[in-house]
C-alpha cells in the first residue's frame, strides 16, 4: 500500500470510530466548555481585564482538554488488542504515527472550532481573529504530535492516564508560552510582524517536535 | 568500592578543598551584593553540571536505542539521577542567592522558569519509568523520555527568553569577571565535575550489582524448579 494512503487510512479509522461511539469529542468537549465556565467562577472580571486573560483561558482549555483527548488516541487501540492488528498489518510504524497524529490533530481541531466561538459568546470577547486562528492552528501541530509520542508511551505503563499530564504539560510550555504571547499581541491590536519571533518558536516547535516522534515513536510500539 | 570509585573519592576531595579555600579565603568579596555571592561558586558550578548529566543522558539514550545493551541505560539514567539533584540544587541555591537580592524567594524570570520547566520534565523521568515494571520497556522509555526532554531544553529557554529577565546574563568569558573570581570560578566547575564522575561510578556499580544480582535470582530460581 502506498505510504501516505496507509497514513490517511489509519487517520480515516480514527475519525469513522469517533463519529460512530462519540467516545473523545461529546466530553472532551463539554470539558472543555465547563473550564470556561470554571474560569468565570475562579475570575469574575471586567471587559477589559477578561481581554488580557483570554489567551491565557483559551490555551488552558486547549491544554487540558488536549490532553484527555491525546490520551484516548492509544488507550483506544489497547481495548481488543487492536494495537496488534495495527502493528501486524503491512505499514511502517512511523506512518501509524503519522496517521494516529492527524486523527488527534482533527479532534483537536473539533475543539477549537467550538472554544472560540463559545468563549466569544460567554465573555462577550471576541477572540475570532484570522492571525489568532493561524496561530492555534501552527500550534496544534506540533502540540499534538509530541502528546501522540507521549500517548503511546503513557498506554504502555501501569499507571496510564496518569503519565501523559505528567510528561506533556512540561514539554509543551514553548508551544504554551509563544501561543499565549502571540494571541495576546494581536488581541492587543498588533500585527503580524510583532508576532513574527513566536511565530518562529512554533514553527520550530512544529518542525522539531514532528520529526523526533517521527523516528522515536517505532522505539515505543516494538513489542 | 571499585579502585576507579576510590580514585574518584579522593580526587574529588581534593578539589573540593582546594575549590572551598578559594571561595571562602583567597576570592574577594564583591562589591555590590557582598558576602552572598561567594553563592554564585557553587550555583554556576551545578548549573553547568546538571546539563552535562543531561546532555549524558541524551547521548546514552540513543546510544541505548541502538545497541539494546542495558549498560548503556544504566550511565544514562545515572546520570539522569545525578543531574536532578544538580537541578534541585540550581533551584534552591538560586532561591538562596535571590532572597536577598533580588527580594523575593522567586520571580517568573526567564532563566529561573527554564530551570524549573527542566526540573519537572526529569522529575517525570523518573516516576515514569517507576510505573513500568519490564526491565527492557523502562530502559526503552527511559532513553526516549531522556532524548525528547534535552531536546526540549532549548526550545524552552528559547521561547522563555522571549520575555524581559533579571537573571544577569552569561557574563564569564566577557572581562565581566576579576582574575582570582574566574580561577575560583573554574575550580569550582572543575571540583563538581570530580563530583559528577564519583557519584556516576557509585551509581552506575550500584544498578550493574543490582542487574547481575536479579539475573542470579532467575537462573537459580530455573535451576530449582
Amino acid at each position: 500500500m502506498n505510504y501516505w494512503k496507509a497514513v490517511f487510512a489509519i487517520a480515516k479509522k480514527d475519525v469513522i470510530s469517533e463519529l460512530r461511539n462519540r467516545e473523545i469529542i461529546s466530553s472532551v468537549l463539554l470539558f472543555a466548555v465547563l473550564t470556561l465556565i470554571i474560569f468565570h467562577f475562579a475570575f469574575t472580571a471586567d471587559q477589559k481585564t477578561i481581554l488580557s486573560l483570554a489567551p491565557g483561558m483559551l490555551w488552558v482549555a486547549f491544554a487540558f482538554s488536549g490532553v484527555l483527548s491525546i490520551n484516548r488516541a492509544f488507550i483506544s487501540e489497547k481495548e481488543d488488542n487492536c494495537m496488534e492488528g495495527l502493528l501486524a498489518s503491512p505499514v511502517s510504524r512511523d506512518a501509524i504515527f503519522l496517521g494516529k497524529a492527524i486523527g488527534s490533530i482533527v479532534f483537536m481541531l473539533i475543539i477549537e472550532i467550538v472554544v472560540f466561538p463559545v468563549f466569544t459568546l460567554l465573555y462577550n470577547v471576541s477572540v475570532i481573529n484570522p492571525i489568532v486562528i493561524l496561530v492555534t492552528l501552527l500550534a496544534t501541530i506540533g502540540f499534538v504530535s509530541i502528546g501522540i509520542l507521549f500517548s503511546a508511551l503513557a498506554v504502555n505503563t501501569r499507571a496510564r492516564e496518569m503519565v501523559l499530564p505528567i510528561l506533556f504539560l512540561p514539554t509543551v510550555v514553548p508551544l504554551i508560552i509563544a501561543a499565549v504571547s502571540a494571541t495576546s499581541v494581536i488581541l492587543d491590536g498588533g500585527k503580524f510582524s510583532d508576532i513574527t519571533q513566536y511565530m518562529l518558536i512554533i514553527v520550530a516547535f512544529d518542525i522539531i517536535f514532528v520529526t523526533v516522534p517521527f523516528i522515536l515513536f517505532r522505539y515505543i510500539v516494538e513489542e | 568500592m571499585r579502585r576507579r570509585t576510590l580514585i574518584a573519592f579522593g580526587i574529588s576531595a581534593v578539589m573540593i578543598i582546594v575549590a572551598l579555600v578559594m571561595v571562602f579565603i583567597v576570592c574577594p568579596t564583591e562589591a555590590t551584593m557582598g558576602n552572598i555571592q561567594r553563592i554564585f561558586y557553587f550555583h554556576v558550578p551545578v548549573a553547568w553540571n546538571a546539563f552535562f548529566s543531561f546532555f549524558v543522558t541524551f547521548v546514552f539514550g540513543i546510544v541505548y536505542l541502538k545497541t539494546r545493551n542495558p549498560k548503556y541505560d544504566f550511565i544514562a539514567e545515572s546520570s539522569a539521577k545525578i543531574g536532578l539533584v544538580f537541578a534541585t540544587l540550581i533551584l534552591l541555591t538560586g532561591m538562596i542567592w535571590a532572597k536577598p537580592i533580588w527580594g523575593v524567594w522567586w520571580t517568573w524570570d526567564a532563566r529561573l522558569t527554564s530551570s524549573l520547566v527542566m526540573w519537572l520534565i526529569y522529575l517525570a523521568y523518573f516516576i515514569i519509568r517507576s510505573y513500568i515494571s519490564e526491565e527492557e520497556k523502562k530502559y526503552r522509555f527511559g532513553s526516549i523520555i531522556g532524548i525528547v526532554g534535552f531536546i526540549d531544553i532549548p526550545i524552552v529557554a528559547l521561547s522563555i527568553q522571549l520575555a524581559p529577565t533579571t537573571h544577569p546574563k552569561a557574563m564569564i568569558f566577557n572581562d565581566g569577571l576579576h582574575g582570582t573570581m574566574l580561577l575560583t570560578l573554574l575550580l569550582s566547575i572543575a571540583a563538581m565535575f570530580a563530583v559528577y564522575f564519583l557519584f556516576m561510578f557509585l551509581y552506575y556499580d550500584l544498578r550493574t550489582d543490582e542487574y547481575e544480582i536479579a539475573r542470579m535470582k532467575k537462573r537459580l530460581l530455573k535451576e530449582n524448579d
